[in-house]
Order: structure tokens, then sequence, then C-alpha cells
């Protein structure tokens, strides 16, 4: 599987499409991918909805009026959500910004580097370590978490916010994409014309390769980010303390309070909500990352 | 390309170590066990507001005692007892912790939970016999103190009762009739559900009606899942879904919501704690309720099961067991306490002095049409059937779920689906290595 997709990335300067394919036709709609597509959007889309006019009910509303049917207690609900507990809610928020952003970052960092060293370095074993590392990929984080666990609780880290940190940052998969992306952008006639000039590997690392490979680390740190920012188990067995708790498990405790206490459900809705908006707000933002393309005019051949 | 073997070494050990370093262990430190001196205890609980009733302490007698307790909130459910074992396993449980009655057995077999009873002194005094069984297991030993208990009690529409001209049923056959006559009258309406997602609500029924799920013979432990007492139960309750004289739907959920809400359901089999999901539930329908006591298996019986219910018990890993012991029997026995419980966490305590004095006076404020709420609760709780619970009811749980999820779907086999959740329980226990009985 490694290997396909990297003799597919071999250099592809000089490729460029959509010439030669003859007279345009008229276009068609395509009817039935559009339809696929839209259902899809849909059902993505709908969920959404329902949190954004949920989170606009008061508690007498919101099981009682139409589902899709906005209410009128959204001032209401954010200064509830404000006031509980003395706005545990924004210390949950900045945890969980916290723990996606540095761990993101540090992650992104770890990938970035071990990827661009397996796919440009060759020496003993790197196929070995690269099958270890898929393998790594297939299994799931869900089933570390307890040994994680175990782990640091021998370091005496539990319940600490490294503790939350410390095992996000070596992502298989940000490894594995870096490597992917390295192969495919870096090309190895740019390497060795640094080396020409006498740059040491760091230097060609960090000023030749790193920005080749932005886009790609782009994307490594946004997957790392929603995946921290929506992790619950390993957080949930690492922390004990709830003035560390990312969103996730300070809303879960929200709803599973014991059966004598009603569950806080206007308040887990539309914290649900405001937690979607960091998470929009980043694509916005480094959506724009994903457009540049570093590596045309870096090789000509 | 060549590379240098220095190059060599350097890249490979770039790609592996740079991920591994930051997992390095940096040595574990000891607790320490300091005797004298001020004690700082952790707590483990998912009551609201359980920190302003353990301020009480920490600025009363704990000051004096020296004996200082922080709240760690933790969300209920059976996820938090696999949490505290995990925690167990390194040795890192915290000192005291919240545990609903049905989990001591898997914390004890575990050996998560220490022997309080030369601790507690005569607590014992204030609770009602059958919930202090619940915390010694049948042995000697004390495991937790009781905190709050779910006695079940029957919650219905007055006014639709009324208006229907139906009566409040005093036994199960009765509470079949007023089901069948319901639908008669008002074929769109439902007494109840019956919800195959509910566990806990099964096995208080259960409980009702005299079965004993766990129990134990000599070094065995003997599984009653499918004995005559649920057979009945699940019987009962099978039927009355199976002729459609009430519904099959879960509980819970937004549409029983609205149900509740709109009339639509006009009973509730629950417990003591209903009043608070009720309000949530169904706010439109406020002093509209009232309670009376479980329907009876026979005439002139007065038994209840129980729905809930936790108590506060003291890990094997705390390094100050008696101060943890101290504080765990100040909060569930000290008026003030429980007081400030009542008010802060909404709970019905487990003390039988607390359930009539304080906040208990009056009744809750969505049933202020029943001004006798709480005395009634109180004979009600008095009347509590024995439970019975074993170290794996999380998986008879689950088992439950299961087996009368899939039942309640088809309308049918609620008998088949107990024998399920024995087989299902029997097997784990045998696979975790007890000595099951035949």
């Amino acid at each position: 599987m490694s290997s396909v997709a990297l003799s597919k990335a071999e250099p592809v300067a000089g490729t460029d499409p959509g010439t030669g394919r003859g007279p345009a036709r008229p276009r068609r709609v395509a009817l039935v991918p559009t339809l696929t597509l839209l259902l899809g959007a849909l059902y993505c889309l709908l969920p959404v909805a329902w949190v954004v006019i949920a989170s606009t009910k008061s508690g007498n509303e919101l099981f009682s009026t139409f589902t899709f049917w906005p209410g009128t207690g959204l001032t209401e609900n954010l200064a509830d959500l404000n006031a509980y507990r003395d706005g545990v809610y924004w210390k949950w928020m900045g945890n969980s910004a916290l723990y996606a952003g540095v761990g993101a970052l540090l992650s992104t960092c770890v990938s970035a580097v071990s990827g661009y060293a397996l796919a440009v370095y060759r020496f003993r074993g790197r196929e070995t370590l690269f099958n270890v590392l898929l393998a790594g990929v297939l299994m799931p984080p869900v089933i570390l978490a307890v040994p994680q666990y175990l782990l640091l609780a021998r370091a005496d880290l539990t319940d600490s916010y490294l503790s939350v940190l410390l095992p996000q940052i070596l992502s298989p998969y940000g490894v594995y994409l870096a490597r992917i992306y390295a192969a495919a952008s870096v090309p190895p006639d740019v390497v060795e014309a640094g080396r020409m000039d006498g740059a040491g590997e760091w230097r060609i690392f960090t000023r030749v390769a790193l920005p080749m490979m932005l886009p790609g680390l782009v994307t490594v740190f946004l997957f790392q980010f929603v995946a921290i920012w929506n992790n619950f188990l390993l957080p949930y067995i690492m922390l004990s303390d709830d003035e560390k708790f990312p969103i996730t498990l300070g809303l879960h405790t929200l709803l599973e309070q014991g059966a004598n206490t009603p569950a806080l459900y206007t308040l887990v809705i539309t914290g649900a909500f405001l937690a979607v908006f960091p998470l929009v707000a980043l694509f916005l933002v480094i959506q724009r990352f994903w457009n540049l393309d570093l590596l045309s005019g870096a090789v000509k051949s | 390309m060549r590379y240098t073997k220095h190059r060599r070494l350097v890249s490979s050990a770039m790609a592996v170590t740079l991920g591994a370093t930051t997992l390095a262990a940096c040595g574990s430190s000891d607790d320490g066990g300091a005797r004298s001196g001020p004690v700082s205890l952790t707590y483990w609980t998912w009551a609201p507001g359980m920190d302003k009733v353990v301020d009480l302490w920490n600025e009363g007698p704990g000051k004096k005692e020296q004996i200082k307790v922080t709240v760690k909130k933790q969300a209920s459910g059976d996820t938090l007892v696999t949490k505290i074992l995990t925690a167990h396993k390194a040795g890192k449980a915290p000192d005291l912790v919240q545990a609903e009655y049905q989990a001591l057995p898997t914390l004890v077999s575990n050996d998560a939970l220490a022997d309080i009873s030369q601790d507690v002194g005569d607590a014992q005094d204030e609770f009602a016999d059958g919930v202090w069984q619940q915390t010694t297991l049948g042995t000697d030993a004390v495991y937790a103190v009781p905190q709050d208990i779910g006695p079940m009690m029957f919650y219905y529409r007055e006014d639709l009762f009324k208006k229907y001209g139906l009566t409040v049923p005093t036994t199960w056959d009765e509470f079949a009739d007023t089901a069948r006559e319901l639908k008669k009258k008002s074929p769109e309406t439902d007494l109840t559900t019956f919800s195959a997602n509910d566990s806990g609500l099964f096995a208080g029924l259960a409980q009702q009606a005299g079965a004993r799920w766990w129990s134990t013979s000599g070094d065995r432990w003997k599984v009653g899942i499918s004995d005559g007492a649920t057979r009945k139960v699940a019987e009962f309750w099978g039927g009355l879904v199976e002729e459609g004289a009430i519904d099959n739907q879960p509980m819970y959920t937004p549409a029983w919501n609205k149900a509740l809400n709109t009339g639509r359901q006009i009973a509730w089999v629950s417990a003591v704690w209903a009043p608070g999901t009720l309000s949530t539930a169904a706010p439109d329908t406020e002093g509209k309720w009232a309670m009376a006591p479980l329907p009876q298996w026979s005439e002139g019986e007065n038994r209840t099961g129980s729905w809930g219910g936790s108590s506060t018990g003291v890990t094997t890993d705390s390094g100050h067991k008696e101060a943890a012991a101290k504080f765990a029997v100040w909060l569930n026995t000290d008026g003030d306490a429980l007081n400030a419980l009542a008010k802060e966490s909404g709970i019905y305590p487990a003390s039988t002095s607390a359930q009539l004095s304080g906040a208990f006076t009056t009744p809750p404020e969505y049933f202020s049409n029943q001004p006798d709420f709480y005395e009634k609760a109180a004979e009600i709780a008095q009347t509590t059937a024995p439970s019975a619970w074993g170290p794996n009811v999380n998986v008879a749980y689950t088992a439950f779920k299961d087996a009368f999820g899939a039942a309640a779907k088809k309308k049918s086999g609620f008998v088949a689906a107990v024998e399920a959740v024995q087989r299902d329980t029997v097997a784990d226990l045998e696979k975790q290595g007890f000595e099951v009985a035949p």
C-alpha cells in the first residue's frame, strides 16, 4: 500500500491536465450524483441545524414546541451557561483550546520531523518502522487510553494537563500523512541541491522542505486539532479534577448528574452550540493554506 | 543517494525517539504517610452542589479535625465504576467515592473499597435495616455509608384520572385493568410505557416482587434472575405490551417528554426523585400529578422496590481511611449536612430521621398540590424490600437492555429475555473466575 502511494508520488511537474481532450461538450447536470451529494449534505447539516435551533429554546419549549421552530430562550440559555458554577464552561472551553491547540501543534511538529525522515532518508529498518506505524494507524486510540493511564500513573502525571497532552503528541496517522506528503512534495533533487550548496540536514529540513510540506502539515494540524477537541475517553480516564476538563467531559457531567437530578439539556445544547464556533473559525482561517502550491517552480525538468 | 553512517543514525533516531522521549517517565514519588497533622482528602462525586456541602465540613467540623475534603465532580453511571477501578489498578483512586448500591459488590470484589466498620461508630442506627444491609453485603464489614435512596412509587395525572373515570390501582391486576380501561376510553392515550432501556426500573420491580438476583451460598454466587418472581414481573409487563394496553417506547427521550407533557401518557412508575425529572420532562403539567404507593402483587401487601440511590465509600487506596470514614459518616448523618444535600443536590436522604425534617417538611414545588408528599414518601421508604446485588450488575444490565430491547420491539418473549439475562450473567461470573452455584 505504501509503495504504491510512494511510486505514484514521484515527480509530477510537467503533466498539465485539461488539454487535448477534444471540444467541450455542453454541460449536463448529473442528476444522480448531485442528488446524492445533496442528501449527504442534508444528512450532515440537519443535526447542526437542530443544535442551532434547539439552543434558542428555553427549557419549557425544548421538547414541547415544533423541532425546527426557533424558541425565545437563547439569551437566557447563554446567561445560564455563563452563570453555571461561576462560568466553569469557559474554563472548559479554554482547556479544550489548550489541549487541542498545543497538542495539535506539537503533534504536527513531531509528525513533520518523523514523516520527513521516513520519506527522505534511507536507513535500516525504515520499512519495518513504517509498517509498525501503519499498524498504529489501525489501532483505535480508545484501546490505548487505559494502558496510557497506567503508564502515566507510574510517572505521577495523571490528573494534570500533561496527562492529556502527552499521549496525543505522537499521532501515527499524522506521521503517516506527513511521510506521504513529504515524499510527494519534497523532490530528492531539491534535498540534494541543498546538500551541494553546503546546507546541513536540519537547515535543509527547516528552510527547504518544511515550506514545501506546509499545506500537508496544515492538514495534519487540522486533523489532530479536531481529533483532540472531540476526544472523550482519554481525558475522561486521565482527569478527575473538573477544573481541568475539556468541553466534551464538562458537558457530559451536565448530562449525567445522577438519577435524582434532571439532566441540564438546555445548558448542554447551548454549550455544544458554542463549542462548534472555534472549529468553524479555525477551518475558515486555515483553509487558505490548502491553496498554496509551493511546489510549483521548485524543480524544472 | 548515499548517506554517511552518522547521518543514517541521526535520521533513524529522529524518527523513533522524537515521539517517544516525550512519553518518558520521570520517576514516581511516594505519597508519604504522615499520620498526624492536617489531612487532605479527595472525593469523587456526581451530586450537583456537593462542593457547597463539603464547604460546610471544611469550615466546621473538618477545620477542627484538620481534615480537608476536595470535591472532584464526576459524571454518574457505570462508566464511573470503570474509572474508579482503572484508577485503583494504578493505586490512584481518590480517598472517597460516591457509588450506587448496585455497584458496591463490583467495587468490593475488585478490592477497591475499604472495610470501615471500625470507624463508623453507631451510624447504623440512622438507617433502615434494608438500606444498611446493602452497604455490608451481608457480611460483618461495612463498605460504605448510605447517602440517598430511591423507593419506588406510582405517579399519575390526578386530573386526567378523574376525567377518564379511573381509580388509582392498588394491585398490579388493577393496574392492568386500568390500562385496558383507558385504552377503551381513549385509544390514543397510554397509561404508561414499559421501557426496555431502563434495567434499574425492572430490577426495582422484580425486587418488589421478592426476587433476589444475586445471593451467596457458601463460597459460591447464586444467580436468581430467571426465578419465579422475576418471571412473574416479566410476564406481566410483556403481556401488557403484547396486547397493546401500554406503550413500549423508551423513557427519557424527547418523545417521552412530549407524551408526559401533553397527557398522552398519564402515569409513571418511578421513584421518589420523580418530581425533579417531571419538572423538566413535563413542565406544563406542574401541580396536576399525584403520588401513590406502588401497586402490590397481592392485596394487603405493602412492599416497594428501589430504583437509584447511592452511598459514600472509602477506597483501599486512601492513606487516611479513618479520616475519610469520619467525613462519610458526617456527610450522611449530620442534620445540617443532609439539609444542605437536599437543598443543593436534591437528594432524598437514606437517613430516616432526615426524611421528615428540614427540607422535607414541605412538598416539592412540582407537587405543591400534595402537601403530605414527603410524609407519604417516608412511609413508603419503610416498606422497601431487601435488595440483593452481585459483582456483575453492569453485565446483567447490559444483557437486559439487549434482550428486552429486542423483545419489546417484537412485542413478545419477555420470559425468554429474562432467561437470556440469566445465562449471560452466569457466564460472565464464571468467566471472571467466581464459583457459581447451579
